[in-house]
Formats: C-alpha cells, structure tokens, sequence
C-alpha cells in the first residue's frame, strides 16, 4: 500500500475494549483501504475476534472512535452499552457483513429464505427480485440445488458456504470472516476456503479474515497483521511476514502454528 | 339404565366446559405472549409490569382469584358475566403459567441467533418476529400442552361460580338422584376424554410448528 | 366465629381484627397441604416403581392409572371420594378425604418426578450392582436411593408449592381452611373484599417465600456436587 492511498473504509482511532478488569484492546489503531483483503493472525485471546466483532457492532467499546465507510461512532464517557442510538448503529451495520465461526445459519428456514429473508424484511427488496440474486449467490458457492433444504440436512462445510451467501445477499462493502473454518471436518475446509478465495478476486470488495490457515492467509491477503495482547505486534505484505517476520513473538507465534 | 337419562345435561355440562377451556386457551396464550415477551424485550418498566402480573397469579391460589373477581370486585361496582369472570380469570391464571414459559423458551434461543440477526441488520422487532420467536416456539409446544390440559382441569372451579359447566352438572344431578357413583364416574370419564382429544390437538399444533425438515429431532420434554 | 368479633368500621381495622381467624385457616392450610403431600410422595413412589415392574400387565395399568389421575380435576376426584367412598361404608373424616384427594392427584406428578429421577441413574450403576451381586433391594437402598432424594428435591418442592395453592378447593367439602373462612366472613359482613385480599396477600408472600427457597436450593445442590434433573 504504498500508493497514495485513499480514504480507509475502517478506521479504529485510539480505540480501547475491555471486558471487566480484562483489556483485551488497548489504544488500538487500524485503518483498511477501500477493496484491501486482510487476514488478522495471533495467538487465541489477542484481540482478533474482538475486532471483527467490535465492526460488526456485537460489542460496545469503551474509549475511541470507529469510522466505517465515513460513518463515526464512539462511546462518550467510557463504560455500559452501546451509546450509539439504534438507527446510527443501524446505518454502519448496513455496510458490513459477517461470516461466523458456527455459521449461525437460522435453523427454521430453508437455505432460500436463510439468503433471502434479510434482503427483502432489512433492504425492502420483492421476494421475486431477492430470489433471483439468491440463486445467483447460491450458485457461485456451488449449492444452487439446496436451495429448498434446511440447515440440519446440510454439512457444515455446504452450511458455512450458506452463510456465505447470506452475508453477500446484503451487498456489503465490508465483509468479515471469524475463523471461517475453524468448525470443519478438516475434509470439508477446502470447500469453503475455495468460495472465498474466489471472492478474493472482486476488487471492490474488503475483506477482514480471521483464521488459523496460514498457508490460504499467504495466497489471498494483501497484509497479514499479527496480533499480540490486544495490539498489533506487526503487519505487512504476507511473504514478508511469513518469510521473513521481525519481531521475535511474530517468529515464536509463526515457528509453533508452522511447526 | 339410568345413567343414559344423565347423558344429556352432562353433554351440555361438557360443552360449556369446552367452550371455556378453548377460551381462556386461546386469551391465556395471547397473555402469555405479551407478557413472556415484555419480560425479555420490554423496557424496565413494562418488564416489570409484566413479572409483577406474572407473579401475582402465579403467587396465589385460582379459586382465590375467581372469588375474588366474583364476590368482591363488584363491591367496589366491577361486575361482569359469571362466564365472561370464569374465562377472563382462567386465562389470566394460566396466562402467567404460560408467559414464563415462553419467556424461557425465547431466552433459550442461543445468542449466536441475535448475532447472525444483528449481522444482517435486522431491527429489534424483525429479529423476534422472524428469527427468535418461530425458534422459541418449537420449544414452548410441549410445556403448552401440559398447560392446556392444565386449563381444562382448573376450569372445572368456575362450576363454583355458578357456571353450569360439566362439574357443575354432575353437582346438579347428584343433588337430585343422589347417584353419585355413576354421575362422577361419568364426569371423571368425560374429563379423560376430553384431555386426550386435547392433547391430540396440541401435539397437531406441534407438528404444524416443527414443520417437518426445519427441527429434524424430537423435542426434548 | 371462633370467639372472635370483628370491627368493619374502616377496611384497616376489620383486617386486623379478622387476622387471627384467617391465620386459623393458614393452620389448616398448611396442615392439609402437609398430610396431602406426605400422601403424594408415598403414593408416587409406590406407582414409580409398578411402572417398572416386569410385569406388563401390572406396568401397563399403572401408566393408566397415573394418566387418568393426572388427566382429571382435582375438584371431581374430591367429590367422587366425598360423595361415593360414604354409601360403600366408608366414611371418612372431611380432612382426611381432602388429603387423600391432594395426594392421589400429585402422585401423578411425583411418580414422574421419581421416574425421571430412577431413570437418571446411570446404567453403569446398574450395572455396577450387579456385578456386586447386590439384591434389588440392596440396590435401590444403597445405590439409588441416596443418588436421587437430593436430585428430585427442587422437582419435588415445586409440586409442593402447587399444591399448597389448591388446597383453597378443599373448602367445598366443609374443610374450613384459609380461604373457606375468608369466603364465610365475606359472607356474614358483606364485605368480601378484604378476607379475600388478605388470603390472597398471604398465598403470594408464601410463594415467594418458598421460590426463593427452592431458587437458593437449585443454586446450592449444584454447587455441592450433585446435578438436578
């Protein structure tokens, strides 16, 4: 990123989280380009989860702003729940989509209405017009054919590309992924992982992925930031960090996930 | 033969007894509903309007509370119908048993639920209409069937209200014959089987509810 | 009644001075509520345990018996022990009916608690005895029975507290508990309002008293090791 770079699409400025006595984000700042794919590494409880989950507005944080595609909140005065009124929070979220851990898809619908329902009760869409960009979005994570069964005949692998497509149906700007297949079978990870590495490649699209898989880290990130104590410890291009990483806990961290 | 010559007034007794029951059934439910929701969603003043209407007819005693709203509430120039008190009564009565139930039914959805709502950007309202409720709903069916077999049993106090129901039929013939091992086997027998025509419906509402594919598995009761 | 006067000149007085008899009532209340359930617990063990008999028959018609208890009105089954038991020669006092009719009625529910509790046995326990060559005797006293009293407790305890709530239907057999004085005093005075408010004040601070019980019970058995149904 060494261009002049445009506005960020995310911007934390001096942002500090904690849960009780615990700080698990402290003073952090963090700024994405606009279409910039990265991939947050560190060891468990550093911090990254909290920060896909702090932009997708599931937890408040204490001190500092967020910005999100122009869009600033922060929360005056320190500790409680969001001070951000609904429809504020609201406007950022609409911007922003997740793919979770667990896939959380919603077990009482069909795979259809799961792509659908957000589209047509949130964005205002026709049923027909949200079904007609579903079975697109279906078809491009190669489940076109389980439109109409639920979430409990699927395997995780074919419910998390799902949850894929739920989260595109929104059209979000921003797209996050919370280790995306850390709940697979080991043999069903490379499905998921191949939808997104073929979202990898729309350029409009930013993309903020949490994940243990450093090898698919390296092929689709434009940075890798590593993440020690609720900082970021270092970032840059991948081969740089994962050839030739300069910070003693980057090598510690990439020595015992690389084996 | 006598017991033949029972048959009608009981059968009339019966209907009256059905008719209450899907009454305060269907008011209950809606009771329960309002007030399990505004126990998880409502603000702090409505949630604890609702815990307070919850713990007060679940705290005391329906014969109580049908007394009450019978005997002493017009004293103070409220009266109503025998039977408009009967069903009101019983449906606020079993409506506290049922909010709770569905209180906790909606506070079992798991969190990730409000996570992937929220996600999406779904307002407060879609999210428990659309998300949280139709998954709640599958757990609350077997707790309501028991409460609805629960309602047809209580409904039999409002015979004690001077509501011709089928107790107070059976009480009528009695009086006159003197029978009693016939009328309130009858009775007894016509209770039974009207709990287990109502637990068939329920366990039909069930399977309406569970919709097949969407929850694969058996309840758990 | 009782020896008691009453003063109905403002609503506070007339509590005041009806208060001793309506705690009477609370007595017999409480003391219906007691022998009931000593019933229910007996009668619950004892259905609990035909269910699981080897013999179909005897398993089958106790699961009847059970559901047609717990599928009819308590009022009902009240009037059919006070008005049928008498022209079979068996007449028994008023309170002891009452009783009976609480028990019969709750053994529905507790045989199911004691069921769940049986059945949340491991198997391997089972199993265990047997290897030990214990009789089935010895494994029920020693193994199952001191495995589930504290598991079913705050099952057991709820039913408790239902049934104190139902004893009010007790009055209609002449068992003047609690709420049969409020209605008799309403009766003599014209004023309802009052004995039936004071009844209904003293059921929910019973409840409350006896849910926090329970609450404080389902928090303490867990801590100390020993996991509920």
């Amino acid at each position: 990123m060494t261009q002049t770079a445009p506005a960020p699409i995310i911007a934390f400025d001096r942002v500090t989280k904690r849960f009780g006595a615990l700080t698990v984000l402290d003073d952090f700042n963090f700024t994405v380009a606009p279409g910039e794919k990265v991939t947050l590494i560190g060891p468990s409880g550093s911090g990254k989860s909290t920060v896909l989950r702090i932009l997708m507005t599931l937890e408040p944080f204490q001190e500092g702003t967020l910005t999100l595609a122009g869009m600033s909140y922060q929360q005056p005065n320190g500790t409680g729940p969001f001070k951000a009124g609904e429809r504020h929070l609201r406007q950022i979220r609409s911007h922003v989509g997740m793919v979770f851990q667990s896939f959380n898809l919603f077990p009482h619908m069909s795979v259809m209405r799961n792509v659908v329902e957000a589209p047509v009760r949130v964005l205002g869409l026709s049923r027909a017009e949200a079904e007609c960009r579903a079975v697109d979005l279906l078809a491009l994570v190669g489940l076109a054919d389980k439109k109409d069964h639920f979430p409990a005949q699927l395997s995780g692998g074919q419910q998390q590309r799902v949850a894929i497509a739920r989260a595109l149906a929104m059209r979000p700007r921003v797209l996050l992924f919370d280790e995306p297949t850390s709940a697979l079978d080991p043999q069903l990870v490379g499905e998921v992982l191949s939808v997104i590495r073929s979202l990898a490649h729309e350029h409009d699209l930013t993309m903020l992925l949490v994940t243990h898989e450093m090898r698919f880290a390296r092929e689709v990130s434009d940075r890798v930031c590593f993440f020690d104590k609720g900082r970021i410890c270092e970032q840059g291009a991948p081969d740089q960090i994962f050839t030739n990483p300069q910070q003693p806990r980057t090598r510690e961290f990439l020595a015992s996930v690389l084996g | 033969m006598e017991w033949i010559s029972y048959l009608p007034s009981l059968g009339r007794g019966a209907l009256v007894t059905a008719s209450i029951t899907l009454a305060a059934i269907a008011l209950g439910g809606a009771a329960a509903f309002v007030a399990g929701i505004a126990r998880v969603e409502g603000g702090r003043i409505v949630a604890t309007l609702a815990l307070c209407y919850t713990e007060l007819f679940r705290g005391t005693s329906l014969l109580v509370q049908l007394f009450w709203f019978y005997y002493a509430l017009p004293l103070v120039g409220i009266s109503f119908e025998p039977v408009t008190t009967g069903i009101v009564v019983l449906a606020l009565h079993v409506g506290a048993y049922g909010s709770e139930i569905v209180r906790g039914a909606l506070a079992s959805v798991a969190q990730q639920q409000h996570e992937a709502a929220r996600a999406l950007n779904f307002g407060r309202m879609q999210t428990l209409l659309h998300i949280t409720l139709p998954q709640a709903l599958v757990e609350m069916m077997p707790a309501f069937g028991n409460l609805a077999i629960e309602t047809l049993k209580l409904s039999s106090l409002v015979s004690l209200i001077s509501i011709a129901d089928l107790t107070f039929r059976a009480q009528s013939i009695r009086n006159l014959t003197l029978d009693s091992t016939t009328v309130y086997t009858l009775t007894l027998l016509g209770y039974f089987l009207m709990s287990l025509v109502l637990m068939g419906l329920m366990r039909l509402l069930e399977r309406l509810v569970r919709r097949g594919a969407a929850f694969p598995r058996a309840a758990h009761s | 009644m009782y020896g008691f006067e009453w003063d109905t000149a403002t609503p506070l007085t007339y509590a005041w001075s009806i208060l001793p008899i309506i705690l009477i009532g609370l007595t017999v209340t409480l003391k219906a509520a007691a022998a009931g359930f000593s019933i229910a617990l007996v009668l619950g063990l004892v259905f609990a345990l035909l269910r699981r008999s080897r013999v179909k028959a005897i398993a089958w018609t106790t699961s009847v018996v059970v559901e047609f208890l717990r599928d009819t009105p308590l009022l009902v089954q009240l009037f059919f022990l006070y008005y049928v038991l008498p022209d079979y020669g068996l007449t028994l006092p008023a309170f002891l009916t009452g009783a009976i009719a609480l028990g019969l009625q709750y053994s529905a529910y507790t045989s199911e608690v004691y069921r769940g509790g049986i059945e949340a046995v491991p198997r391997g326990q089972w199993e265990a005895a047997t290897a030990l060559n214990l009789s089935r005797t010895d494994v029920y006293r020693d193994i199952v029975v001191p495995q589930i009293v504290p598991r079913i407790l705050p099952a057991m305890g709820n039913y408790l507290v239902a049934m104190l709530k139902e004893t009010p239907v007790l009055s209609v057999i002449t068992i003047l508990e609690m709420m049969g004085l409020a209605n008799m005093i309403g009766e003599r005075t014209f004023d309802y309002l009052v004995p039936l408010t004071m009844v209904g004040v003293i059921f929910l601070l019973l409840t409350l008293v006896c849910s926090a019980g329970l609450h404080w019970l389902q928090r303490a058995l867990p801590k100390a090791g020993i996991p509920l149904q």
